[in-house]
């Protein structure tokens, strides 16, 4: 009997343990009380942000080095956990008016969280399918949860279809890998590839290729997008933020982790059809983003953009790419979550207005809204000095720096045609009238917190850097 | 024995048959069993590969994906029924709420 070293579980437990809590005690509170369980959620995320800060600096794996704690597991949690916060203080106001129930909706997001917490940590195939499975089960339901609402169910039965179609190109693809390399072990793996790249069998290129659709799948990218603007739009707004920032961050972690870093022997194999996903990635949400007449479904499209400008990362490549897109990742959570926040600042709950029309003299109903939802706008578009622009500033940089000009450019331009559609939503706001009504600070008092907080760290991130960048390269720089 | 190709070509074959039901069956049931068919070709894949490697690890993958292949039709089919409490059907093509 070898010790058993379970502090690298220690985070992921933690929020485990707050979700079985908050559903206990959902049990004991009556209907009045149940505003209690998000704090109760929120003090849990809490506790295990001092944690991941303890933990900060640690390498230690469990589970036959199955699960890794490094300051890379550790950089994502923190955003993961920062999204799942978000995600509780925004809705506590839009599930008590949808008529969700809060026990189960709080519940879910840490359920959600604690299967992306493992998925940056896999260091095994076996885990990481697990904690994949865990986060996705737990938002298939989550978009599913606005009963009453036809959308929400339709937006569900959608996002499991594709879900559990991803799911199962995703493990052909780590069968067949596992059947090349004879162990589901990352490092393992990757120690075959080194060792014995002349005797790779057929099946392995298929495996990997298999595996790089799945993934394509999850994070959204063209031409496996189909799913996401319809689930965005239809699954509940706060719900939607979640989705766009930690679901998509929790994919690109383990991308990252997987095939960028431990498959890298790899990467010949899979430059060019990455490369050409990336260019279509961009060019067609940012195409398609412009037609479209719903807010939500715009900002949807918006994201299968920005998926594209963090696959341009991942095809420049470890030694570039990696700080990029982690720090693209940080920045992306914040501008997104804030615009889908001020978007569920405007939902009534029964025809939920999302149209261009409904933002028409926000900003001068709501000028906190209007300021913030202009400053997401910007951001998202790349304007200096904002986080967006940051976050793309090194992306682009990077591909620039490694040789990939072609796709520096075309992000660029990509990036300067996405200016259309959102400042769309800032003439709207500023130069038209008579749009939907907002909540006011006094009926929702944590979503403008929430939306609060989002603005404060696009502004931070774009105006001071320095800490974040180098936060991300020591994060990178702990993958072993 | 039987070599390991023939068992690698039956669990493609097996796989690609749940591809095309997902692709082109009208029903949403169907189109769940369609799924649950990749995920067993899969499940045939590790069992195979961890034959003839002489490996345990496919094989415990293989009760894993079993666990949550079960878990995921619960949630598909509590997701169905509440699509069907809706629409009063269950065919994907009208589900058009949200245009695809």
């Amino acid at each position: 009997m070898t010790d058993v070293n379970l502090v690298p579980l220690l985070p992921a437990t933690q929020v485990l343990l707050t979700a079985l809590v908050v559903l206990l005690l959902d049990l004991f509170y009556q209907e009045g009380e149940k505003g209690l369980l998000a704090w109760v959620s929120l003090l849990g995320l809490a506790l295990c942000a001092g944690e991941t800060l303890f933990l900060w600096g640690s390498q230690e794996s469990a589970f036959g080095d199955a699960v890794m704690l490094d300051n890379f597991a550790l950089f994502f949690t923190q955003i993961f956990l920062g999204a799942a916060a978000l995600t509780i203080l925004s809705s506590v106001h839009y599930i008590r008016q949808a008529e969700i129930h809060e026990g189960e909706f709080y519940a879910l997001v840490l359920f959600a969280t604690t299967g992306m917490i493992l998925m940056a940590a896999a260091k095994d195939l076996i885990v990481f399918f697990l904690a994949l499975e865990t986060m996705s089960i737990a938002v298939y339901i989550l978009t599913g949860i606005w009963r009453a609402s036809g959308r929400s169910s339709e937006a569900a039965m959608k996002y499991f279809l594709m879900g559990a179609f991803a799911t199962g190109f995703l493990l052909y693809g780590i069968a067949l890998i596992y059947g090349a390399t004879g162990s589901t072990h990352l490092n393992e793996i990757s120690n075959y590839l080194i060792e014995s790249p002349e005797d790779w069998p057929p099946y392995l290129i298929g495996g990997a290729l298999l595996l790089l659709v799945g993934f394509a799948f999850k994070v959204g990218a063209v031409p496996f997008h189909f799913w996401v603007p319809d689930v965005y739009e239809g699954a509940p707004t706060p719900v939607t933020g979640f989705m766009s920032v930690a679901v998509k961050a929790a994919a690109f972690a383990a991308w990252a982790r997987i095939l960028m870093h431990q498959l890298a022997p790899l990467d010949s194999d899979w430059a060019f059809p990455l490369w050409v996903l990336a260019i279509i990635t961009m060019t067609l949400g940012n195409l398609l983003a412009i037609s479209q007449a719903s807010v939500k479904r715009m900002l949807a499209y918006s994201s299968i953009a920005h998926a594209g400008y963090l696959l341009v990362a991942l095809v420049v490549g470890e030694e570039w790419g990696g700080l990029p897109l982690l720090f693209y990742l940080l920045t992306y959570a914040f501008m997104a979550f804030g615009a889908f926040a001020v978007i569920t600042a405007l939902a009534e709950t029964e025809q939920s207005p999302e149209d261009y029309r409904d933002f028409s003299g926000l900003g001068f109903k709501h000028p906190f809204l209007g300021m913030a939802m202009t400053l997401f706008m910007l951001s998202l578009a790349g304007f200096p000095p904002l986080a967006g622009f940051a976050g793309k500033f090194y992306v682009f940089r990077s591909a620039v720096l490694s040789g990939h000009l072609a796709l520096a450019i075309i992000g660029v331009l990509n990036s300067l045609l996405s200016v259309i559609y959102y400042l769309r939503v800032i003439v709207a706001m500023y130069m038209e009238e008579g749009g939907a009504e907002g909540k006011s600070f006094r009926q929702a008092p944590y979503l403008y917190i929430a939306i609060g907080l989002a603005a404060l760290g696009t502004l931070y991130l774009g105006i001071l850097p320095a800490r974040a960048l180098e936060w991300s390269r020591v994060a990178f720089l702990s993958l072993d | 024995m039987v070599p390991l190709n023939h068992y690698l070509i039956l669990s493609a074959a097996i796989f690609a048959i749940g591809v095309v039901g997902v692709v082109i069956r009208r029903n949403l049931i169907v189109v769940l069993m369609s799924i649950e068919l990749m995920l067993n070709a899969v499940n045939l894949t590790f069992i195979a590969f961890s034959r003839f490697l002489g490996s345990m690890e496919g094989q415990v993958v293989v009760f894993f994906v079993m666990a949550v292949a079960a878990a995921e039709a619960v949630v598909g089919l509590a997701i169905i029924i509440s699509v069907f409490r809706h629409r009063q059907s269950l065919d994907p093509q009208e589900m058009q709420l949200l245009k695809w």
